[in-house]
């Protein structure tokens, strides 16, 4: 039993090695890229009929859109193709799991940490671009200077938390399945990857809600003063 | 017992350990964010959307703890650090 997919390693190439996170990264990707690709490739128009599959693409853009929007009410369209790229990839990597030999890219830390510091990067990027470079980096003085090394700590932690968090959900949920698989095989595993499932879906949606309530309280910190 | 040994059976137990204890309090603590939401959207039903996104947010918060204790116990037991040392000594 693995641990993570770094351990399942295809090709050893000197010192790179393509373990199992890569590949299926790589394979979820061109996965999302082609199929927005074809389904966005003729868009109809407002009054035109709808093909089926752009229907289904705009009730998922529609409902990231609404949630972006009840924590940010301005400026909800420059989040959207961040947060929900990271919603996509997270809900897609985990559903995925339904395919017999998927392992799930975000069962591995290194790629919930390259999210996280995505995240991390992001969320100073439009708090400096909502309220320019002195008026954000200020924030972290006040109250007083005394706070500068708080500020920095929670900063640091919360992504922390953000990448452990979704690494050991998605990690616990592949594990109990293949304890299970060992233990009692065939039924024992099915509702525990039904929860697995589950619970993938639901971390995908804390994931990018969690990124967007940070990158609002960056942006919204200016306004209020 | 040698060094392997107790290095394996203390590791294993305070996994354990680790897990049992440290998800007491997040348990506590989920089952009163939920009470007090359940509470909330039984007295306001038309908030119900936003206070359950508050409730998802702050479980993932809550949980994030627990979490922090699964990833020490399997830490301890699959990928334990001072496992190469110990067996270093012990070999010689």
């Amino acid at each position: 039993m693995h641990l993570t997919p770094d351990h399942i390693v295809f090709i050893r190439w000197g010192l790179l090695h393509l373990n199992a996170t890569i590949l299926y990264t790589w394979i979820l990707i061109a996965l999302l890229t082609t199929f927005s690709w074809l389904i966005t490739r003729s868009l109809a128009g407002p009054a035109e009929p709808r093909s089926r599959w752009q229907n289904a693409i705009e009730v998922i853009v529609e409902n990231i859109r609404a949630q972006i929007r009840a924590l940010c009410p301005t400026g909800a369209d420059t989040y959207l193709p961040f947060i929900g790229s990271l919603f996509l990839f997270i809900v897609c990597s985990s559903l995925l799991e339904i395919v017999p030999g998927w392992h799930a890219p975000t069962a591995s830390l290194s790629t919930t940490a390259a999210l996280a510091i995505s995240v991390g990067v992001a969320v100073p990027v439009f708090g400096i671009l909502s309220q320019g470079f002195a008026a954000y980096f200020r924030h972290y003085l006040r109250p007083t200077v005394i706070m500068l090394p708080f500020h920095l700590l929670s900063e640091t932690s919360r992504n922390l938390a953000l990448a452990v968090r979704l690494f050991g959900n998605i990690m616990s949920g592949a594990m109990i399945a293949g304890m299970l698989l060992a233990i009692a095989p065939f039924f024992a595993p099915v509702p525990m990857q039904m929860l697995a499932l589950l619970t993938g879906v639901i971390q995908a949606y804390v994931f990018a809600i969690l990124a967007m309530v940070y990158i609002a309280a960056a942006v919204q910190r200016g306004q209020e003063g | 017992m040698d060094k392997v040994t107790v290095m394996g059976a203390v590791s294993i137990i305070m996994a354990a350990f680790c897990m049992a204890i440290g998800s007491i309090a997040p348990a506590l603590g989920e089952g009163r964010a939920v009470a007090q939401a359940l509470a909330a959207i039984a007295q306001q039903p038309d908030e119900s959307a936003t206070i359950s996104r508050t409730l998802l947010i702050g479980l993932a918060m809550i949980e994030s703890i627990a979490i922090y204790c699964f990833v020490i116990a399997i830490v301890l037991i699959f990928a334990n650090p001072f496992w190469n040392y110990v067996i270093a000594k012990a070999g010689g």
